[in-house]
């Protein structure tokens, strides 16, 4: 059993809670966030429970976090409290797929998977990738998940066009709406994702989708030299290929992959797959998508946590990133694994073996600074614990002054993940 | 072949002069003498003597924007060139609770410029530098008062173009766009300001210069950018933009198709998307925009059409060959009358030169008009235009419509003689009851014209109040004291108060040892 905050009332938390949401259960040591346990679990239905819960939270002072299917509940730093997870997974329904208007009103709760089972109906696709795989709406949001198509459709920012979302305090707000089109009043969409729970709970969203492609195909080519993969990616980018994603991977050792993937109607796929393989010289090879493609790194690493990383950087420095990262973790005495969209400059990393953290924070020291002069950021988004307390893992912040105003506007009593997002949010 | 987009004439204002009563957006007739005198005083200490403005006669240059029927004659106008300037004023504006408004071209059709009589207008005219073109990292870093077709201009010798663009295009800037968060014929397939603005340099409505987002994507923390762009000014001044270059396409096509009517059009229109085309733009006008287009361009555009549809692919050669040809398709089942499809850039151009004429060119049919700017959602287009119809049949007041179609963002154009009496009144009404069908069916108050001035009235009508609460938390934020912009978006603004237990520095669960720094 959970031990909760010492100053909480947690009979009386228990009883309000109870009468806002028909599901409120103990915490079992599962529901603990990154190590924090949690006391309780409530599993509001509606946006209008989930500010009733809210409520009784605020009033009994509760530490809250939000949770989806909690796939990245150990990412960021570990909040300070959790004495209540809001779990979402009720929460689950495709409420309206506007299909001649091309978009979908979505309850937080809801698989991607499902999202895109759904639209898929109307030849139509949510263009979000799922790079871990069974991520909700909710947490793709609050994590700013993106996978390879990005390069083409952007991210969550680009493709969210309202949002609802309950306050700390239990007060619903809406932002954006159900039209494509729209700037009337501030885009709080865009405030909540990324913001890892600490700002509101996302209940509900609106998308805009795109049409499904008829076809797709991979293009793909080895590179050993950093050098090379930039040169190659350049060339794609520049060319008139119009790709759907530009990847590059690169193993811990040995070679690494440029893989070009070209979407659209069957002629125009094999016109631009061919002149793609050019693009990638002799060793080009095209062929159908993988199951699987375009995942992250450390998935499929049963058993030990991961140190994950997410690296962004202006795309010419491309080639710098990767000889940088394998020069670090060598010298670190690691393995990194590089994998993710060169074409729009963000991958993600995994570092083997990840429990030693002085050889991590010498790894993130090295590379970060690279990332940073190329105008971009390195951030830890998860390791096992002994690495993150020893590491800054989301690293310097501009304006982190005005994001902490942002936040005690919001949460005055800081009790939505404390402590989980940047500088302490 | 050369390829770009199309470029058009700033939209004509509304005609006529209305001078506004004093209200909470144009402050009081005059400013508070000391606190002015202290703003003027640190302003000269920072910008060049030409970059100060205090004669009466000049300063009524920047009495309206592009909503040129609200005019407020600043206390004071300054013309910074840097960042540093930007600030200082800014500084001084909030140490003396001086409101200042932030203006580029001055293009933009909401007031969201109108100045404050008892405040200081921040010009980004000065700020015309484009300081670095990234081809290679398809990045543009840009001062505010850039024209945004100057951004295009430089990145097409690399190959790159800037795709957000809207009609004022050869004159508005970047940081008008940004605070509007500019949309125009293209973004149905590019997306608007908001997906192309990456990182800002930004002072507050404290004066603090701020790094918002950069050359990557996915800065960590809040995405403040996020919020700031499109806030209308309201949370403070961009003074350098890195904007997102995208490649020129491989070919680019434009079709004219003329229909016999709006019904006809919009059903075309509704095919063309729902056979999973997205073009880089699908634009419609009706009969009387078409007569006024043709009135003051020549533009040649079919005889005896109802409506028009212009529509523009563009991307990989096969493609575009196929969407065209699917495009026509579509359209001579919804019963096309003349069809024309431009390749070359001249035909093309001649072709958008009625389309995006249009605003300016219904002062050719009528003396007076209002450019409204709604969004519905886009199946309902033919249901709100036959509405339209009716509005303008029983009300006598007649409307033209312009719209971009493709993403159901109209703009009705209400045509008025504001020398007969309550002929504008009447208009006025008819413009409103738009934006209420809009409403209805579950649409927007605005697509890219902004709420500004103009239709702060109308935003309870499209938010709770609680909606509205929310939002003005982060005004709050930046500007607790509401100097920045003040009575532009928001119906009421919100009291901030003081958030209690916050203090500038370390946070103090960081100096008790009870959270760590990072």
């Amino acid at each position: 059993m959970a031990t909760p905050t010492a100053d909480v009332d947690l009979d009386a938390a228990r009883s309000a809670l109870g009468s806002a949401c028909g599901d409120v259960t103990e915490a079992g040591p599962a529901d603990a966030v990154d190590g924090v346990p949690a006391a309780l679990v409530a599993r509001p239905a509606s946006t209008a429970e989930v500010a009733e819960v809210l409520r009784a939270a605020a009033a009994a002072g509760l530490a809250v976090v939000p949770r989806g299917h909690g796939t990245k509940m150990t990412w960021g730093r570990p909040p300070e409290r959790a004495d209540l997870v809001v779990d979402l997974a009720r929460m689950a329904a495709v409420q309206d797929h506007a299909a001649g208007d091309l978009i979908v009103d979505i309850q937080a709760g809801t698989p991607l998977s499902a999202v895109q089972a759904t639209v898929a109906g109307a030849a139509q696709q949510l263009a979000l990738d799922d790079p871990l795989g069974g991520a909700t709406v909710g947490g793709a949001l609050a994590t700013n998940l993106s996978g390879p198509r990005r390069v083409r459709f952007g991210s969550a920012r680009d493709l969210l066009i309202g949002v609802t979302l309950v306050r700390a305090d239990g007060v619903v707000a809406k932002a954006g709406g159900r039209v494509v089109k729209n700037v009337a009043g501030y885009d709080l969409g865009k405030l909540l994702i990324g913001s890892f729970g600490t700002l509101g709970v996302v209940t509900e969203a609106v998308f805009r989708l795109h049409p499904l492609p008829a076809a797709r195909r991979l293009v793909s080519a080895p590179f050993d030299r950093p050098e090379e993969a930039q040169r190659l990616v350049q060339a794609v980018v520049h060319a008139h290929v119009v790709p759907t994603a530009v990847e590059v991977d690169r193993p811990a050792a040995g070679p690494g992959t440029v893989a070009v993937l070209l979407e659209g109607i069957d002629a125009g796929v094999a016109g631009r797959a061919a002149t793609t393989r050019e693009l990638l010289g002799s060793s080009a090879e095209e062929g159908d998508v993988p199951d699987g493609w375009g995942a992250v790194p450390w998935a499929g690493s049963d058993g030990d946590r991961p140190v994950a990383l997410k690296v962004t950087f202006a795309l010419s420095g491309l080639a710098r990133v990767l000889a940088t990262a394998r020069s670090a973790a060598e010298d670190a005495g690691l393995g990194l694994h590089l994998r993710g969209s060169g074409g729009a400059g963000v991958l993600y990393g995994a570092v083997t073996p990840g429990t030693d953290p002085a050889a991590v924070r010498s790894l993130v020291d090295r590379l970060r600074a690279e990332c940073a002069a190329l105008g971009g950021a390195l951030v830890v988004l998860d390791a096992p614990a002994g690495v993150k307390a020893a590491v800054d893992t989301w690293g310097p912040v501009p304006a982190l002054d005005l994001m902490w105003r942002v936040k005690d506007r919001f949460d005055p009593q800081r009790r939505l993940a404390p402590g989980r997002f940047v500088g302490g949010i | 072949m050369s390829v770009t987009h199309g470029t058009e004439t700033t939209a004509g204002p509304v005609a006529g002069s209305v001078p506004p009563e004093e209200t909470e957006a144009v402050g009081p007739s005059g400013p508070d003498p000391g606190a002015m005198a202290a703003v003027v005083a640190a302003a000269r200490a920072a910008l060049p003597p030409d970059g100060i403005i205090d004669d009466h006669v000049r300063l009524r240059t920047y009495e309206c924007d592009g909503l040129a029927h609200y005019k407020v004659t600043p206390a004071l106008v300054v013309l910074p060139e840097t960042a540093e300037q930007v600030s200082v004023v800014v500084r001084a504006c909030a140490e003396h609770g001086v409101p200042f408004v932030a203006r580029g071209s001055g293009t933009g059709l909401s007031g969201g410029a109108l100045p404050r009589a008892d405040g200081v207008l921040i010009v980004t005219a000065r700020m015309r530098a484009i300081r670095e073109v990234r081809a290679d990292d398809q990045r543009a870093v840009v001062e505010p008062g850039v024209i945004n077709l100057d951004v295009t201009r430089a990145a097409t010798p690399a190959g790159y173009y800037y795709a957000p663009d809207p009609s004022s295009q050869q004159v508005c800037s970047i940081g008008g766009n940004l605070a509007e968060n500019s949309g125009g014929a293209h973004c149905l397939k590019y997306g608007f300001t908001t997906n192309h603005v990456l990182g800002a340099e930004f002072v507050t409505p404290q004066g603090e210069i701020v790094q918002l987002g950069g050359l990557a994507p996915d800065a960590p923390g809040y995405d403040l950018l996020g919020a700031v762009v499109g806030s209308e000014g309201t949370l403070g001044i961009a003074t350098a933009i890195t904007v997102r270059l995208v490649r020129l396409p491989e070919d680019v096509r434009t079709l004219l198709a003329g229909f016999r009517s709006t019904d006809d059009a919009g059903a075309a229109t509704s095919a063309i998307i729902g056979a999973g085309i997205v073009p880089a733009a699908i634009e419609m006008m009706d009969a009387l925009a078409i007569e006024a287009a043709e009135a003051a361009t020549r533009c040649g555009y079919p005889v005896g059409a109802g409506a028009v549809l212009v529509v523009e692919v563009d991307g990989a050669r096969v493609e575009v060959e196929h969407e065209l040809a699917e495009v026509e398709r579509l359209c001579r089942e919804h019963g096309v009358f003349e069809l024309r499809v431009a390749t070359e850039a001249a035909e093309r151009a001649l072709i958008w030169k009625g389309r995006k004429s249009a605003f300016a060119a219904v002062g050719r049919i009528s003396p007076d008009y209002i450019v409204q700017d709604g969004v519905i959602p886009r199946t309902a287009l033919p249901e709100v235009l036959r509405a339209i119809a009716e509005l303008s049949a029983s009300s006598g007041v007649r409307v033209a419509n312009v719209f971009h179609a493709g993403d159901g963002n109209l703009h009705p154009l209400v045509l008025f003689d504001d020398s007969v009496e309550g002929a504008g009144e009447a208009a006025e009404k008819v413009s409103g009851a738009i934006l209420d069908l809009c409403i209805g069916h579950g649409g927007s108050i605005t697509g890219e014209h902004g709420i500004g001035i103009d239709k702060v009235a109308y935003m309870p009508r499209m938010f709770s109040a609680d909606d509205l609460d929310t939002m003005q938390l982060v005004r709050c934020a930046f500007d607790p004291h509401g100097a920045a912009n003040p009575g532009k978006v928001f119906p009421t603004p919100r009291l901030c108060g003081e958030v209690p237990g916050r203090r500038t520095g370390a946070h103090p669960l960081v100096e008790a040892g009870l959270a760590e720094a990072f």
